[in-house]
């Protein structure tokens, strides 16, 4: 054993091994570190569906309700407003909905994306950053859009959206406005995060 | 075994604790490497003696950082990190905490002085080819550095959870949602919870004030490292190492950093002291450029301001970003497969030329199966980590632009044009003809750095002089 000659495949092995072993040690100990960032459980279970009471919205009006921390609109449509919603359909990316499904639940998958055409629930969050548009229901020329027939416009990167939450095409925003869930406990009330199958 | 061997220090100047001062210094220099610090870093670095005006931003860059440092430390101490109280912690260390106005307006200044004096310092490296042969890592090290300050600079903006703060810092993480596959489950890992909120808001309050602050030190210090080993460029672009003096071995165009440039940038402190002060106490908003209006406003997650848009400083990208719509993807598929074209016709191996258009072909594919706005998060990205690559574009014999021709001298003008038109674009709300001059200036930004190995062979330099010229 008295060699004095090193043994330069056995260091090799050796420093390889110890590597290795300190990778995977080092791997698994970041693991509880970047889990610690993931939602916590009490900000999982923070997502009850909520109700909203519609007795006072006039026609032409809209409200807002918070549901999971998000803004949800409720827009209670005039005929104008509806018709305008037929006049756009021309100038809408994805007119029937149809991209990408998760987006709207099948009760909404028609012109104007709602149960009942005069309600219209969106989430009112734009599908391109997460900036909350502005109503701008009036149909008049716009700096933004000059044959503007009333939407929404998102302050932050200029996306529009018709009286249905549908994007307009050429725009930043690549999808329609999400749809919650939702249902009618009554004709005045309903409930958002939550839906039945044959609403 | 050296330390015991070193030679005592002796102070020159007269003074009856001259031998006290000697002895601790002898004491400590046994001990630790005092005396070499400072001869290597300061009083026996040498300098070029040609540095100008624009040599000063750089150590103006490491006295704001230590501003920041210095004012944060007390902000900290009165500062509340969560969603319910953060808005009315600003306010009460603004109206009650003891000068905790000035404290804060020296600290929201101090971020927009950062920037003014790292683009400043960065338009000077352009300008002299700082970061050519052999200063590339100080380039890189230098764009690490600005990578972190935007980090550092976007966390702690959400700090006051004001409007901005609030819609700011979601569209920002919106914009990893926009990549593909890994990107909704990466956005709510970085916000921790399904909107921003007080999750968001506290782990943007550790990063502010200790994980990026840490990187920062080290980043400069690394700067600084590489800096002084390879030994500073000058407005001449000439290695001033190549002419040394026979006896004493330093460079015959060099002068010892201190006392000559410690000199030079204590003026150059106190000059910008005087403008700092100006700002801070007479306009510390700045017309909304340095604290927006809508930032004094609380965040409500429900309703987006009428007009947001980033801080001054993040601008020129933002208007990148909104400046990639779909029809603008075709000018791209346009001016990508010229490029191609003009790549694949000047490389000489054929694999090579494959390579390329093989790359050209999947991004072209891409540009019209997934969604602009993920371009449009890709350019904004593509913005900031170009200039990593600027040490090899630049193929020009000189470094200096006092030595480069008119086609370089006018591409950098431009570029800096263009940057400044992307700024102002950016700050304001999006109209039709906006739009279409950030596209135009989207290209030439690109342009910029994209053809510079051409155009910089292609202009007529003038030779380099043996010595700076002073």
């Amino acid at each position: 054993m008295a060699d004095n000659e090193l043994d330069h495949g056995k260091r090799r092995f050796l420093i390889a091994a110890t590597g290795v072993a300190g990778g995977v040690a080092g791997v698994a100990t970041a693991v509880p570190f970047v889990a610690s960032m993931l939602p916590s459980e009490r900000a999982k279970a923070a997502g009850a569906p909520v109700e909203a009471d519609i007795s006072n919205l006039a026609p032409g009006e809209m409200t807002r309700v918070e549901w999971r921390g998000k803004p949800v609109w409720i827009v209670r449509r005039t005929k104008e407003m509806l018709e305008s919603v037929n006049q756009s359909d021309t100038k809408v990316a994805d007119p029937r909905s149809e991209r990408k499904k998760e987006l709207t639940p099948e009760y909404a998958r028609n012109e104007f994306r709602s149960i009942k055409p005069e309600y219209l629930v969106v989430v009112g969050i734009c599908t391109h950053l997460g900036c909350s548009p502005v109503d701008k229901f009036k149909a008049q020329p716009e700096a933004f859009e000059a044959d503007w027939k009333g939407g929404f416009y998102c302050p932050c990167h200029g996306s529009l959206f018709d009286l249905a939450g549908r994007v307009y095409k050429n725009k930043p925003a690549p999808d329609n406005l999400e749809v919650p869930p939702h249902k009618y406990l009554s004709d005045t009330r309903l409930v958002i995060g939550e839906d039945s199958k044959e609403a | 075994m050296a330390a015991a061997e070193k030679q005592p220090v002796t102070i020159t100047c007269a003074g009856p604790l001259n031998g006290v001062l000697s002895g601790v210094l002898t004491w400590a220099d046994q001990r630790f490497p005092l005396m070499s610090l400072w001869r290597d870093h300061l009083a026996e670095y040498y300098a070029p003696k040609n540095f100008n005006f624009w040599y000063y931003f750089g150590s103006l860059a490491m006295l704001v950082l230590v501003l920041q440092i210095a004012t944060g430390i007390f902000l900290v101490m009165h500062y509340k990190p969560d969603a319910a109280l953060a808005f009315a912690s600003v306010e009460y260390i603004m109206r009650d905490v003891p000068g905790g106005w000035l404290i804060r307006y020296m600290h929201s200044t101090g971020a927009s002085a950062f920037f003014i004096v790292v683009y400043l310092h960065m338009f000077r490296g352009l300008m002299y080819g700082s970061y050519r042969k052999p200063r590339e890592l100080i380039w890189i090290f230098g764009m690490l550095i600005y990578l972190s300050l935007m980090a550092e600079a976007f966390f702690g903006y959400l700090l006051p959870w004001g409007q901005m703060s609030y819609w700011g810092a979601q569209v920002i993480v919106n914009l990893f949602d926009a990549l593909p596959i890994i990107g909704p489950d990466l956005s709510l890992w970085i916000r921790g919870d399904y909107v921003v909120s007080d999750a968001t808001l506290n782990r943007f309050f550790s990063f502010h004030v200790i994980a990026i602050p840490l990187v920062l030190l080290g980043l400069v210090a690394a700067h600084i490292m590489a800096l002084h080993e390879v030994g500073s460029n000058n407005p001449d672009g000439v290695e001033i190492k190549k002419v040394t003096d026979p006896k004493t071995g330093h460079p015959v165009d060099g002068i010892p950093f201190h006392p000559y440039y410690t000199v030079k940038d204590t003026l150059g402190a106190v000059v910008f002291a005087i403008v700092f002060c100006v700002i801070m106490f007479f306009m510390p908003e700045l017309g909304g450029y340095f604290l927006e209006y809508n930032n004094f406003i609380p965040a409500d997650p429900l309703k987006t301001p009428a007009h947001i848009a980033p801080v001054w400083y993040f601008t020129p990208y933002y208007s990148i970003l909104r400046a990639t719509t779909e029809d603008f993807m075709w000018v791209l598929g346009l001016a990508l497969v010229a490029y191609s074209a003009l790549l694949a016709g000047t490389l000489r191996i054929q694999a090579a030329r494959v390579a390329v258009a093989a790359i050209a072909a999947v991004l072209l594919a891409g540009f019209f199966t997934i969604d602009p706005k993920v371009w449009g998060v890709v350019l904004m990205g593509a913005a900031t980590l170009i200039f990593f690559l600027l040490p090899w574009l630049d193929q020009s014999p000189v470094k200096s632009i006092r030595y480069k021709g008119t086609l370089c001298r006018s591409a950098l003008a431009v570029f800096v044009i263009v940057f400044l038109i992307l700024g102002y674009y950016g700050t304001q709300p999006v109209t039709t003809g906006g739009t279409l001059i950030s596209q135009v200036c989207t290209l030439l930004y690109f342009a910029f750095f994209l053809l510079m190995p051409w155009y910089t062979r292609m202009d007529k330099t003038t030779p380099e002089p043996e010595r700076v010229t002073g």
